[in-house]
């Protein structure tokens, strides 16, 4: 490249060598950035951690961070399969509608018909998968936009939620055995950890996993990537698209179990705004909502950033509204970051 | 390339396309895209699609390469009647095709767009069990692939494919071509998105292939190009074939004339096989 200030055109064409030694330090950055999409959240966990640590000296205790982790389960397992989804490019708004209709279901079965927990467990990871092959269909069959679908369906799942749970809880001396095992606590050197904590770590290792080393999980980032030169290279797009989307469900209902345990009770009206929260935590992972690029760690961090957060603002004895206002101003900060990211690769 | 003593005597054997058109009608409602066309593509040439837009010459390749069915007619491979549903079709029977559009999946690295949907897994427990990628090994055959085509600039099979340059993406689609086509490679305008130095590259790729013996269809707008590596040329109008010519007989602006339809072609220069018309040498 001959000068400083290159022309875009200039660029597209003789960038390649120049970006194996980067050129200047922001763009080194950029691409680092871009490689790690996970690291950029990282730092603002770790910062923020110390932050809040040095403000309140309550807040780096082992018990508060475990506190954290209880609060962001529901939503960080909820965002391990909203991330498969926002990867293809897609957006499951549905996503805390199908967890808590399949922890009703999972719930009534067990409480009503007397169905034995595992059982019951079962049957609502399989109605969260058919919930999930619902948005699918609707995806590729119809051709909807995935935002258009899991809208429709988010106020299908709410309503039927409603109308077979009665309007009513299930509290936890009726629900069946099992089903409560994940608000269990154990304590590991005077730290308690709940089962759900665990069990929402186990879901993020394995689709770390299965996106980083399987066939599946290359497909579910050349779909998000570009849905065309997937379908060139070979990829059958809808039938990967149909998969995410039944996985997703399957996840959702595993996060209903993980809900039940974290309220002690399965209710019609816990965590439906769990959605918006969900993809917050996403963004704020760096996954990027045109999809293919991302991964599920970061948004982990993402979930923990959130609870970071509300937890250490509250701690600091600011109002909630103040917790809502930072973290706004957190997916902004995501968003702006990941579109600066992409816009070097143009 | 040289001219074999195989190539120059006409026998049955070298008389048989590898792949062959016969009258293939493709029709989009009532718009006739494609009407009667013949193609033949015989073993180690270089055959050149040129022609207007409109001329028919992408619908032409989407049917051979299985992107579209045809209305009507045949298509032959090795002289066996084959019909492509899909691209992945074409692909099992052999063929490759490698698009204008810079068809790669940007956050892939290079390794893991050689082999996109053709993944291999590891050995062992790791493999069947867990399907786990053989990462490293798809990595190692894809510096080996990309050495044995002369693309040496890029060392790096875990680079993502994002950061490279246009002709380098292009590369990397023609190396994957090249690495799994075992009878065919069809080019759809490869260089169009490409500037001169990049085009070059691609050009040389195209005769690398050559060399290995496959044959290649090249789709392309760009007649010094198309002058450059064709052995024989397709000349496309009006969704029908208007002439077959060889690039050493005809001039640049003769053809032109053909693909616009200011001149019709002159017997002499019509060839339609390689016996005819000795390919190119370089």
């Amino acid at each position: 490249m001959s000068g400083t200030t290159a022309a875009p055109d200039d660029t597209h064409y003789d960038a390649a060598e120049e970006f194996l030694e980067a050129r200047t330090p922001a763009q080194r950055v950029q691409t680092t950035l871009h490689r790690y999409p996970w690291l950029s959240p990282a730092v603002v966990l770790v910062i923020s951690v110390i932050v809040f640590g040095l403000l309140n000296s309550k807040f780096a205790t082992p018990n508060n961070l475990s506190l954290i982790t209880q609060q962001v389960a529901v939503v960080g397992a909820l965002a391990v399969g909203q991330t498969l989804i926002i990867l293809t490019a897609g957006i499951d708004l549905s996503c805390g509608a199908i967890m808590v209709f399949s922890s009703m279901v999972m719930a009534k079965t067990a409480f009503d018909s007397g169905v034995p927990g595992p059982l019951a467990l079962l049957l609502g990871i399989l109605v969260g998968a058919g919930a999930g092959a619902v948005n699918g269909l609707l995806v590729t069959k119809v051709g909807l936009p995935p935002f258009i679908v899991t809208l429709g369906t988010l106020n299908i799942f709410v309503a039927l939620t409603l109308l077979y749970a009665t309007g009513r809880t299930i509290r936890d001396s009726e629900l069946g055995t099992g089903l409560a095992w994940l608000g269990e606590t154990f304590t590991i050197a005077d730290v308690r950890i709940t089962t759900g904590v665990v069990v929402m770590l186990i879901m993020y290792a394995v689709f770390a996993f299965v996106l980083r080393y399987t066939a599946w999980g290359r497909h579910v980032y050349a779909v998000g990537d570009d849905a065309e030169a997937a379908r060139l290279a070979g990829i059958q797009v809808k039938r990967v698209l149909m998969s995410v989307y039944v996985t997703a469900g399957a996840i959702y209902a595993l996060t209903g179990w993980i809900l039940i345990g974290r309220v002690n009770a399965a209710s019609p009206n816990s965590g439906i705004d769990a959605n918006l929260d969900s993809i917050t935590a996403v963004v704020i992972g760096g996954t990027s909502l045109f999809g293919g690029r991302g991964t599920v760690l970061g948004s982990l961090i993402g979930a923990l950033i959130v609870g970071v957060f509300r937890n250490g603002l509250t701690l600091a004895g600011l109002d909630v509204y103040y917790q809502t206002l930072a973290v706004g101003i957190l997916i902004i900060v995501a968003v702006s970051v990941d579109q600066w990211i992409r816009r070097a690769r143009a | 390339m040289t001219v074999t003593s195989q190539e120059a005597t006409p026998t049955a054997q070298t008389r048989q396309p590898v792949l062959q058109a016969v009258q293939i009608v493709k029709t989009y409602g009532h718009v006739v895209a494609l009407d009667a066309v013949d193609l033949e593509l015989y073993p180690g040439e270089v055959l050149a699609v040129i022609g207007d837009n409109g001329a028919g010459k992408s619908t032409l390749i989407k049917c051979l390469s299985g992107a579209e069915a045809p209305s009507q007619g045949d298509i032959l491979l090795d002289g066996q009647r084959v019909t492509f549903k899909t691209p992945l079709d074409a692909r099992k029977h052999g063929i490759e095709t490698v698009y204008q559009t810079l068809a790669v999946s940007p956050s892939l690295d290079i390794a893991g767009n050689l082999f996109l949907g053709r993944e291999e897994r590891r050995s062992g427990p790791l493999g069947s069990l867990l399907r786990m990628l053989d990462g490293t090994g798809m990595r190692k055959q894809a510096k080996t692939q990309m050495t044995s085509l002369g693309i040496g600039t890029l060392q790096n099979m875990g680079q993502a494919v994002e950061s490279l340059s246009g002709g380098q993406r292009q590369a990397v689609a023609v190396a994957r071509a090249a690495a799994f086509s075992s009878k065919v490679i069809i080019l759809d305008e490869p260089t169009a998105a490409l500037g001169v130095k990049e085009s070059r590259q691609v050009l040389k790729l195209i005769e690398s292939i050559r060399e290995r013996g496959l044959p290649v269809i090249l789709i392309s707008h760009n007649m010094p190009q198309v002058f450059e590596v064709a052995d024989r040329i397709h000349i496309q109008r009006l969704g029908k074939r208007a002439a077959v010519v060889s690039p050493k007989t005809i001039s640049m602006s003769d053809a032109v004339a053909v693909m616009t339809g200011a001149l019709k072609v002159v017997p002499e220069q019509e060839v339609d096989g390689p016996d005819t018309a000795p390919p190119a040498q370089t």
